[in-house]
């Protein structure tokens, strides 16, 4: 606590101060001090300024709150779990730090001067990182960038794959630019957590999302409830996306997916998700046939691990030498070599084309 | 104070496309005339259908970064961000007049004024003038030049070439080169003959796209003979029967294009101060980041 904010609590106390334990208030009978454990009253000017130096985290804790609002203050009295903990156990473990997990971010808040608030942001795989191990960033913006390509190099068209880049650290952030930084890597997040928190997150469902649509998307609304199901099997798990699916098919309808364990909702299918459904829209509206080919148990087996391989993004990780794995490269060369042309159509199947 | 949104396209499947809306919202950003400055994308987050929530300000300025008017900017865009008033009549354009409307999006409660797209407004003509000028590296270029607007042209959406010709026709009336034509890449006249439009022995190409994609850096190198296989690049200039082709790519990376993002806003109301200044000072002549 600093001499500004004693006089700024002294000012606040005529239209009365309540946050976090901390009441004060001044009547005629002069001020009252009340703490969690004990409530003083009719004190003078002097009695009041010797509470409140006596209680100095009290004192900063409001006016670290006094003033916040909406979801950015909403967002970090979560980070800090303001809730949960009281003021002198939460300015205890704010010296060590106080961290939570948004999606791959670990956030941690600590104390600053006088009581203030800094933040922290990370990987949450960089957890037990030496600071100096990692890129020092200040400016929000830095996380568009750090956000636009994976640790491969490849693009992240959805922000919230779980694909985020590790080796850069955000330090000495206050509570705007820690929410504009989040907001950069996971966009709309805080502003939708904070929505669903409140009773107040309007979800838009699958069919109305696709009614929606024109021009080329306009045929996404084909889609069967099979195939939406299929959809959010597809896109919308922990594995592929670290929102929680909040999205069903419709009001009444909904999907067996799971929705995922992730801290913020997703309140409506994404563009990802509509150019993905577009694809599939158009390729359900084929109707199937029956085709006859031969294969052993093996090659049988074989195709189903190949799908697995590709779906998990897991080709990369097999090993050249691995021959024992079905989607082994040279396995499925050598499937291919046995089963197909030179265009890598199937031989010698029968009923298609 | 107000936000400003830039409403771009942007790409699931190319980075580079939304270099030009970072690197213009970050020249308006430090010209300070916005409480906040936001991209929102079509393929991108955030989108155009949550930014709007992202934003503490209660007066928002959306302008489109788009070259022309047409199915992004009369349906998609007032669509996706809840304009439930919108009505395309509101803008009483032939094309390339679209000027602003103020509406409220729905979900937020918020006051926001629509602008027309970027590539539509009058001093987007400067653009690509100053575009012609960084490709060259010649202040004073047009002398003895020409100077080729490429739009995309396509039969789905008329405006596309509207806005072409409304800016060769500009550029024309300056007087500055000696030839200016409008070409197309899918309609007559198209750019594949660029040579055969000119009698200049050095033209200068622009092309009317935001960002530096499969057309500008493909398509159109291809066409136009710089070059047989655009991963092999291609010189500036490239001589192509007998005329210098001074290719300059996408005119949405060009940085003083975030000036023609301002004066939409300031068109609509918003009071952006000397921002306008410190902006043309700050992009008078430096490429933009990503180009
Ligand atoms: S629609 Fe699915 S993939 Fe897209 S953001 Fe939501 S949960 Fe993730």
């Amino acid at each position: 606590m600093n001499d500004a904010q004693l006089h700024a609590l002294r000012e606040a106390a005529t239209d009365g101060v309540s946050c976090d334990g901390l009441r004060a208030e001044r009547t005629e009978d002069g001020y009252t001090f009340a703490t969690p454990e004990a409530t003083h009253e009719g004190l003078d000017e002097a009695g009041f300024d010797a509470l409140a130096e006596a209680n100095p985290w009290l004192v900063s804790n409001w006016h670290v709150w006094a003033d916040a609002s909406g979801a950015r203050a909403a967002y970090c009295r979560w980070i800090e779990r303001a809730d949960d903990l009281g003021v002198r156990e939460r300015y205890e473990a704010l010296v060590e730090g106080l961290s939570r997990e948004w999606g791959q971010l670990l956030v941690t808040a600590e104390l600053g001067e006088d009581g203030g608030r800094v933040y922290e942001l990370r990987h949450v795989d960089d957890a037990n990182a030496e600071p100096d191990a990692l890129a020092l960033h200040d400016d929000p913006l830095d996380a568009r960038e750090i956000a636009t390509l994976d640790a491969d190099g490849r693009y992240r068209p959805l922000k919230t794959a779980p694909t985020l880049q590790r080796g850069w650290r955000f330090a000495a952030l206050d509570g705007r630019d820690l929410v504009r930084t989040v907001e950069f890597f996971y966009p709309a997040t805080v502003a939708n957590w904070q929505r669903e928190r409140e009773g107040d997150l309007d979800v838009t469902h699958f069919r109305e999302t696709a009614e929606r649509q024109t021009g080329i998307y306009d045929v996404v609304d084909e889609l069967d409830p099979e195939g939406v199901e299929n959809l959010a099997r597809a896109c919308c798990v922990d594995s592929q996306c670290l929102k929680r699916r909040e999205w069903d098919e419709d009001d009444e309808a909904e999907l067996d997916a799971p929705r995922g364990d992730g801290e913020f909702p997703c309140r409506e299918p994404c563009s990802l998700v509509i150019a993905a459904a577009r694809q599939w829209a158009i390729l359900e509206s084929e109707d199937s046939r029956t085709y006859e080919f031969e294969l052993t148990p093996s090659e049988k087996t074989q195709l189903e691990e190949i799908v697995g391989a590709v779906a998990e993004g897991r080709t990369d990780e097999i090993r050249e030498a691995d021959v024992g794995d079905g989607a082994n490269r040279y396995r499925a060369r050598y499937l291919r070599a046995k089963l197909t042309d030179e265009d890598g159509s199937f031989e010698n199947v029968s009923g298609g084309q | 104070m107000p936000a400003l949104v830039i409403a771009a396209h942007g790409s699931h499947l190319n980075p580079g496309s939304h270099d030009p809306a970072f690197a213009h919202a970050d020249t308006i950003r430090a010209a300070g005339a916005f409480e906040e400055v936001r991209e929102a994308f079509w393929k991108e987050e955030p989108s155009f259908r949550e930014v709007l929530r992202t934003l503490d300000s209660e007066q928002i300025y959306v302008v489109p970064l788009f070259v022309s008017e047409g199915y992004f900017t009369e349906q998609v865009i007032p669509r996706e961000l809840r304009l439930e008033e919108w009505d395309v009549a509101d803008w009483n354009s032939e094309g390339t007049d679209a000027d602003h409307v103020t509406l409220t999006a729905e979900d937020v409660g918020k006051t926001v004024h629509y602008c027309g797209p970027a590539g539509t407004h009058e001093s987007m003509t400067d653009v690509i003038v100053q575009r012609a000028e960084s490709v060259t590296g010649d202040p004073d270029v047009g002398e003895g030049f020409g100077l080729a607007v490429v739009g995309h042209g396509t039969k789905r959406n008329e405006n596309s070439a509207k806005a072409t010709e409304y800016h060769a026709e500009r550029v024309r009336e300056t007087g500055r080169f000696e030839e200016v034509h409008a070409l197309f890449m899918d309609e007559e006249p198209e750019v594949d003959d660029v040579t055969e439009f000119f009698e200049s022995d050095d033209v200068v190409v622009v092309p009317l796209f935001v960002a530096d994609g499969y057309h500008t850096q493909e398509d159109i190198p291809e066409d136009m003979g710089l070059t047989d296989d655009y991963r092999e690049g291609y010189d500036i200039p490239t001589e192509v029967d007998g005329t210098r082709i001074w290719y300059a790519g996408a005119v949405g990376t060009e940085a003083l294009m975030a000036d023609v993002l301002l004066e939409r806003a300031a068109d609509a109301g918003a009071d952006v101060g000397n921002a306008l200044d410190l902006v043309r000072q700050r992009t008078g002549g430096t490429a933009a980041a990503g180009d």
